[in-house]
């Protein structure tokens, strides 16, 4: 059949059940994105005749004889030269993070009449974005601007745009799956994994021959094909960080969703068919899934037959991690105590729901090497572990992150590169392999569903005596993270109260379900749940105001922080500014409601306050490479990755500012193992305060070497010379900076010492006290993040963190049936908030500077996240009494508990 | 997404040109859903759109929606402004979880016959007294109400080889007054609760969907009081019969339906005196 796109004919003979999402993909217009292959979440928009449709739900032969549109040919939809005015409009608001939803944004925000345009919630209601909150996007399509213009070395501190932004915004930006099946990935093969159908078992045999029958099928990887060596998905600084307790493919089956068996073939419906084709017989073994009941003697066991080596805290209890700590005495503070508060507060299962799927491209360059081309946020210790997996040489194996879609911790994992790096060993071709969002949401990782009981004493006049705090994680199948969010979770959420007597008992349990893993606030969400309802609670109790009751117990400068544990550590208040941020929120929240609602809605006002260390402990190492090149430009190679977080613009803006340059003088080149000895990630936060201190120090370096070899030239002393955008400039004299090419400097950073950032949440929610429904009317919130060096990224930041946060607090919960599957593994049945669900939310930022962080920055990109669920609880409580332990908290559950149902049951 | 299992599709130009039923058929409307699932059974696709049904026609008879009719076209159908009951088209219409992109493509004969306790053109064709019209394989036809045709989630009276072709809605239910109510766990989320309520010279028709795992449709021969009202709904609804899935408990569906169905009579009360 015909069709043309983007103005070009093309021939095509689309496949019977195809759509027209992969039918695009294949003529290489790589524009439109796949999130949800379901109709759901619009990332796959495209125009027919005019028309916005969801290409992956649209039969490709019904394209036949119509004009497709694409992201890439929007702009020449209109007279003249450039961009559309819709993509102008998304740069001047910057209204995207990660970037991976806007083409299917844009695409349907182009077709918006003036009346969908001023019911945005009902005109977006097809399209999800998991990382800007949609705040930046209702401006984009109002027309309202926020970056500002550039000023040769004085970037730091503008709301510069990013520098991908032109290539979001025309579709050119690639992201790991945009790349042809050419050069050296030509004769590319899919993978497509088979997936335990129990939740423990033992593979007795798996019979290959019809499978590999099929035509179009390559190979099919079983346990006989995988090395014996155990490894941890997650990824740490330190690999022993993470038990040992993963193969690649294991004969032993311990969560529904666990590979099986791989199947390579030529296209991804041949790998399908010999997927399904695969014949496994399972001896099925006893399974547990309540971690309460892992725990206890005689539970059937997840890693029975682990020894020691695998660093497994006591496989024999199921016990993946454990943590016992205590500072004081808490049984002489609660003795003290004249109040005491203890409950148990319960988080759920979440999944990080990312846009773009976890996925890999792996093939052999010429010189033999091996590459990955990966959605990771870990290019650098990903490459490591594969090295150490199959004893490659470090050098032998490059992994690449071009652009990522999103991460959330959800990429500080290595769920696909090393099953593709087996299938291109032994093929010895090109390999992909992509998650479907069913996959991303049954067999990926989550967050810890966490159970956390909390025992907190104070004296009438509100000081805290004694604080204990039990929790218990159900890690799942594997101990990915099990440790490091058991212990990050036990820090900050008490360290940021003064009290002479604390205990924390913790364990990480093994179950017979999906693993948990890293996730945006790694373990501080949940604990900040419990701690901060806990003081609201306890503040009820006392009769003081919650606002006053924290700031009677936060640490202020001066004091040690101390969680459970008096150890010396490098954590220093390098700044503080929670005073003002609980100022800022409970100001904000004291002016007169915006809204008169009916007396049908309660409303009440809750606050939760949040400390968070700006970096992991134990070393994240980052390197900067900074080159003057001939061209007088800037090249700067960093290792860390872009996913949304906007560290790029950071790093620009770092290093114009100090190399008194214009943003648009530096290129730069990042996440590829290639470019730079080493990277620990971008995850913990890390992306300004280590990434970029990198950049500082060599942007430090270069200048100093710049002004040194301008000196020379202009024979004056270097401390005279001054970077001038193009130039150095000495009293009269000048050079050009490309006379001075070529130069180079590099920048190292190691992660300490370390500072704290804080957040303060404040809600107003409306109650309806018959219905259940729960309304936010106001959002508030203030950090702490030392110098902003991007505001309107920064801002980005704490909304998305909002958003997503009221996401895990209100709607999401991965179900999982009484086997340990997901039973809801689509957008459909697990709600991401979109437009309509998220409210705006006011940011205040906190007038510091750090001494520690780069240019007197902290880190702000997980910590939004973890105050939300508990300020929406001591909303709700304030509002209608009803306390709330366990999230998400829903209208179906509420209703039953309002003072109003209560009465209705009690005349029944 | 891509279905791969499937080999073939069929365009058929007329009724003569529909094939034989057989074993991994399926009818293709919209694609909007058989498109968002792996559909590892499908190998044949029978695309209807192909058969170019005319989508609506008004007459005094009322109206007929092909089931190959888009959302989009019946959302954008202006009816006589006699029709008062024809305002629940663009409520329902706006019940959709999907947006207005998928509304394009999707189709109102789709949305009955996948049967989801959810599908708003099961509520809007329920409360409006909707009559399926069916093709029979042997070549004939067959009449049955939208409100039996529809018997629990996934599932409908449809036999193998018959096909959906056409939803009538009578004149005299466009004619009467209509009250719209709606629940969902998020804001503008999948419904978890839809209520219709009609009123004429004729009575009073209460029509509960998505709150329950097929429609059901109570009648009165006049508004009734509240107390007859929730007698009614206790009796007509047994606890089992509320749905239970992600999108609402079955004790807050069966809550919110009380209090919604009251609501619905209390509007229509109002504008009666």
């Amino acid at each position: 059949m015909r069709l043309s796109v983007n103005g070009r004919a093309h021939e095509v003979e689309p496949r019977p059940g195809q759509c027209l999402r992969t039918l695009l993909r294949e003529l290489g217009w790589f524009g439109v994105k796949k999130g949800c292959d379901a109709g759901d979440c619009g990332a796959c928009t495209v125009h027919l005749d005019g028309r916005a449709v969801h290409s992956c739900v649209t039969p490709a032969f019904r394209a036949e004889g119509l004009a497709v549109t694409t992201l890439e040919g929007l702009a020449d939809t209109v007279p003249g030269e450039g961009l559309h005015p819709i993509q102008q409009a998304f740069l001047a608001a910057q209204g995207f993070q990660c970037g991976f939803c806007t083409a299917g944004m844009l695409m349907t925000a182009a077709t918006l009449d003036q009346g969908q345009k001023a019911e945005l919630p009902a005109a977006l209601k097809g399209n999800l974005c998991r990382c800007t909150g949609y705040r930046a996007i209702a401006d984009a399509i109002q027309g309202i601007a926020a970056v500002e213009p550039d000023r040769p070395g004085a970037a730091a501190g503008r709301s510069l745009p990013a520098p991908a932004g032109p290539g979001i915004v025309t579709g050119r930006a690639r992201y790991t799956m945009d790349v042809a099946p050419e050069g050296e990935l030509a004769g590319l093969l899919h993978m497509k994994l088979l997936r335990s159908p129990h939740p423990h078992a033992r593979v007795l045999s798996i019979d290959t021959a019809a499978a590999l029958a099929l035509p179009g099928v390559v190979a099919v990887l079983t346990h006989e094909d995988a090395p014996r060596r155990l490894f941890s998905t997650a990824r740490h600084h330190h690999p022993t960080d993470d038990a040992d307790d993963t193969r690649v493919l294991d004969p032993v089956l311990r969560h529904i969703g666990q590979r099986v068996a791989a199947v390579v073939a030529v296209s991804e419906a041949a790998a399908e068919a010999g997927r399904d084709a695969l014949r496994v017989e399972y001896e099925i073994l006893p399974a547990v899934f309540d971690p309460e009941a892992a725990m206890r003697p005689g539970a059937a066991l997840v890693h029975g037959d682990k020894t020691q080596a695998s660093r497994i805290a006591d496989p024999a209890r199921n016990m993946a991690a454990e943590l016992h700590g205590h500072v004081g005495d808490v049984e002489a503070g609660f003795a003290q105590a004249e109040v005491i508060h203890e409950a148990t507060y319960e988080s759920q299962r979440v999944q990080h729901a990312h846009l773009e799927t976890h996925g890999c491209i792996g093939w052999r360059d010429a010189g033999g090497r091996l590459n990955i081309r990966s959605s990771t946020q870990t290019p650098f210790l990903t490459r490591d572990a594969l090295a150490a997996l199959y004893d490659l040489p470090r050098e032998d194996v490059r992994v690449v992150a071009e652009r990522v879609g999103g991460g959330f911790g959800g990429k500080q994992e290595m769920l696909t590169e090393d099953i593709v790096a087996l299938a291109v060993m032994k093929t010895g071709r090109p390999v992909k392999l992509e998650f479907t969002r069913a996959e991303q949401f049954a067999a990926s990782t989550s967050r810890h569903p966490m159970k956390v009981t909390l025992k907190i004493g104070a004296t009438r006049e509100g000081r805290l005596t004694a604080i204990s705090m039990r929790m218990l994680l159900n890690t799942g199948a594997y101990g990915n993270h099990a440790s490091g969010v058991l212990f990050h979770g036990s820090g900050e959420c008490i360290a940021l109260y003064r009290c002479p007597n604390k205990k924390v008992d913790g364990y990480s349990v093994y179950t017979h379900s999906l693993p948990s893993g890293a996730f945006r606030g790694y373990g501080l969400s949940q604990t900040n749940f419990a701690v901060e309802s806990a003081m609201d609670e306890l503040a009820h109790r006392l009769g003081i105001d919650p606002f006053e009751f924290r700031r009677l117990n936060v640490v202020v400068p001066g004091d040690t922080m101390v969680s459970t544990s008096e150890e010396k550590h490098d954590v220093e208040m390098g700044s503080y500014g929670l005073d003002q941020c609980l100022d800022a929120v409970e100001a904000a929240l004291a002016r007169p409601a915006p809204v008169n609602l009916s007396d049908d809605w309660l409303v009440g006002r809750g606050v939760a306050a949040a400390m968070i260390d700006t970096i992991p402990p134990r070393g994240h190492v980052a390197q900067t490479r900074l080159t003057l090149t001939p061209q007088g430009r800037y090249e700067l190679r960093t290792g860390t990755a872009e996913f949304g977080n906007g560290t790029t613009t950071v790093h620009v803006q770092i290093a114009a500012t100090l190399l008194g340059a214009r943003v648009d003088q530096i290129d730069m080149r990042q996440s590829d193992t290639a470019h730079v000895a080493h990277d620990t990630g971008a995850y913990g936060s890390t992306g300004t305060v280590v990434a970029g201190e990198a950049t500082r120090r060599a942007a430090e370096a270069l200048a100093g070497a710049i002004r040194m070899a301008a000196a020379v030239r202009l024979d004056v002393l270097p401390e005279a010379c001054r970077i001038e955008a193009d130039s150095v400039v000495a009293g009269s004299g000048r050079v050009a900076l490309a006379d001075l090419a070529p130069l180079e400097a590099t920048g190292d950073a190691d992660g300490s010492p370390r500072s704290v950032a804080f957040n303060v949440q404040g809600f107003e929610v409306a109650v309806h006290r018959r219905y259940g429904e729960i309304r936010i009317l106001r959002s508030v919130h203030g950090a702490d993040a030392g110098t902003v060096i991007n505001p309107m990224q920064c801002r980005g930041q704490v909304e998305g963190g909002v958003a997503q946060a009221i996401g895990a607090a209100l709607y999401e919960r991965l179900i999982m049936d009484e086997q340990g599957a997901v039973s809801n593994p689509s957008f459909r049945g697990y709600h991401i908030p979109a437009f309509a669900d998220v409210p705006r939310t006011v940011v205040f930022f906190a007038a510091t500077h750090d001494s520690v962080g780069p240019l007197g920055a902290k880190s702000m990109s997980e910590s939004p996240y973890n105050p939300v669920a508990a300020a929406l609880a001591n909303a709700i409580f304030d509002a209608t009494g009803v306390r709330l332990r366990r999230t998400p908290f829903m209208a179906d559950e509420l209703y039953a508990l309002l003072p109003d149902q209560l009465a209705r049951d009690a005349a029944e | 997404m891509d279905l791969n299992a499937v080999t073939a599709v069929l365009r058929p130009r007329g009724r003569e040109e529909l094939p034989q039923e057989r074993a991994g058929d399926a009818w293709l409307g919209g694609g909007t859903w058989l498109f968002s699932e792996p559909q590892p059974a499908l190998r044949r696709l029978i695309d209807l759109s192909s058969l170019g049904w005319n989508p609506l026609r008004a007459d005094a008879q009322g109206l007929c929606i092909a089931a190959t009719c888009t959302i989009v076209n019946l959302y954008s159908f202006e009816p006589p402004a006699h029709w008062r009951a024809a305002s629940l088209i663009a409520e329902c219409c706006r019940s959709f979880l999907a947006s207005f992109k998928i509304w394009s493509m999707a189709t109102v004969g789709g949305n009955v016959c996948l049967a989801l306790p959810a599908g708003p053109m099961i509520s809007l064709c329920a409360a409006l007294d909707g009559e399926c019209v069916v093709w029979t394989p042997e070549g004939g036809e067959r009449r049955e109400k939208v409100i039996d045709f529809v018997r629990g989630p996934r599932e409908t009276t449809l036999a193998p080889g018959e096909v959906l072709r056409a939803i009538q809605l009578p004149a005299a239910a466009l004619l009467r007054r209509a009250a719209f109510r709606r629940a969902s766990l998020t804001p503008l989320g999948r419904s978890g609760v839809l209520l219709i309520g009609t009123l004429d010279e004729e009575g009073f028709a209460l029509t509960v969907t998505a709150s329950t795992r097929h429609p059901v449709r109570l009648d009165f021969p006049a508004l009734p009081g509240r107390q007859a009202l929730a007698e009614r709904l206790a009796g007509a609804i047994p606890e089992d019969l509320y749905y239970d899935d992600v999108h609402g408990a079955p004790d807050w569906r069966r809550h919110m339906t009380g209090l919604l169905a009251e609501e619905i009579r209390e509007e229509l009360a109002e504008a009666d005196a």
